[in-house]
C-alpha cells in the first residue's frame, strides 16, 4: 500500500534534483528549469497531504502556486531576454558586475 | 495496480528530472526543456493517482502548454550554441551531487523517523471532487483568487515594460 511517506520521498528527491540544477548548471534558462522542478516538488507534497487528510485546502494552494509560477516564469524570462540584449550572454559566470 | 502505477510514474518523474539538470549526452537547453515536459506529464500522472484530476489537467495545460513553450521561445531567441561548448566543471559537479545527496538523505531519514505513514490523521482516501474545489475557490478563497488575478495583470505589464524598454531608448537617442 502506498502511503503519504512514499510521495514525500519522491517530492524530496525531486526538490533536490532542482537544487542540483541550480548548483551545477551555469546557464540562466536551465537554472530557471531547476526552479520549476523545485516548485513542482512542493506541489506534489501538498497534493499528497491533501489526499491523505481528505482536505481540499492543499489542492487550492497548489492551484495558486501554479498561477504564481506562471507569472514568475513570464517576468523572469523577460528579464533574461533584457539581460541578453544588454550583455550578449546568459551564463552566470559572465554576469559579475555586482561583485565587489 | 495503483502501486505499480505509482512506481512507474515516480521513476519516470525522477529520471526525467535528473536528465533536465544533468544530461551526460547533451548540454543543449532544448533537450532540458523537452525532458521538463516529460517530468511534468508523469507528475500529472501522480496527481491523477492522488485523485487531483483538475490539478492534473491544469498541470498539463499550464506547464506543458504555456510555460515550456515560453521557455522554448526564449531559448530560440538566445544563442544556444555557446552553451554546448562549455564543459561541466568536474569538481563542482561532484560537490553539487554530494551536498544535494546529503540534504536528501537527511530529509528522507527524518521522514522515516517521524512515522508519518502510520499517523491516524493521515490515512484518508482523498476527495476528488472538482465541483467542491471550485466551490471552495469562489467562496472561502475568493480574496486570494482576486489577488492572484491582480498579480497576473502586474506580471503582464512588467513583461511588456521589460521587453519594450530598449526600443523607447533608441527613439530617445534618435
Amino acid at each position: 500500500m502506498i502511503g503519504v511517506e512514499h510521495y514525500l520521498v519522491v517530492s524530496v528527491v525531486l526538490f533536490c534534483l532542482g537544487l542540483l540544477g541550480l548548483i551545477i548548471r551555469r546557464n540562466l534558462i536551465v537554472m530557471y528549469m531547476g526552479l520549476e522542478l523545485m516548485l513542482n516538488a512542493a506541489n506534489l507534497a501538498l497534493v499528497a497531504f491533501s489526499h491523505y487528510r481528505n482536505n481540499l485546502d492543499g489542492q487550492i494552494m497548489v492551484f495558486f502556486i501554479i498561477t504564481v509560477a506562471a507569472a514568475e516564469v513570464a517576468v523572469g524570462l523577460a528579464l533574461i531576454v533584457a539581460l541578453y540584449r544588454k550583455r550578449q550572454t546568459n551564463d552566470v559566470n559572465d554576469l559579475t558586475s555586482m561583485k565587489l | 495496480m495503483q502501486d505499480l502505477l505509482f512506481y512507474i510514474f515516480s521513476a519516470l518523474t525522477l529520471l526525467c528530472g535528473l536528465l533536465v539538470v544533468f544530461n551526460p549526452f547533451s548540454r543543449n537547453p532544448v533537450t532540458s526543456a523537452m525532458f521538463l515536459v516529460l517530468t511534468i506529464i508523469s507528475m500529472s500522472g501522480l496527481f491523477v493517482l492522488l485523485k487531483a484530476f483538475f490539478l492534473a489537467a491544469v498541470q498539463i495545460l499550464v506547464y506543458a502548454g504555456a510555460v515550456i513553450v515560453l521557455f522554448l521561445f526564449v531559448i530560440m531567441l538566445l544563442d544556444v550554441k555557446e552553451e554546448e561548448r562549455r564543459r561541466f566543471q568536474k569538481f563542482g559537479t561532484f560537490l553539487g551531487f554530494a551536498s544535494v545527496a546529503g540534504l536528501a538523505g537527511i530529509i528522507i531519514n527524518s521522514i522515516g523517523q517521524s512515522g508519518i505513514g502510520n499517523a491516524p490523521a493521515l490515512n484518508g482516501n482523498g476527495v476528488g471532487e472538482t465541483r467542491e474545489l471550485g466551490h471552495k475557490l469562489f467562496t472561502e478563497y475568493v480574496i486570494p483568487f482576486e489577488i492572484v488575478s491582480l498579480l497576473l495583470l502586474v506580471a503582464m505589464v512588467g513583461c511588456i515594460l521589460l521587453s519594450k524598454r530598449d526600443e523607447s531608448k533608441k527613439e530617445e537617442t534618435q
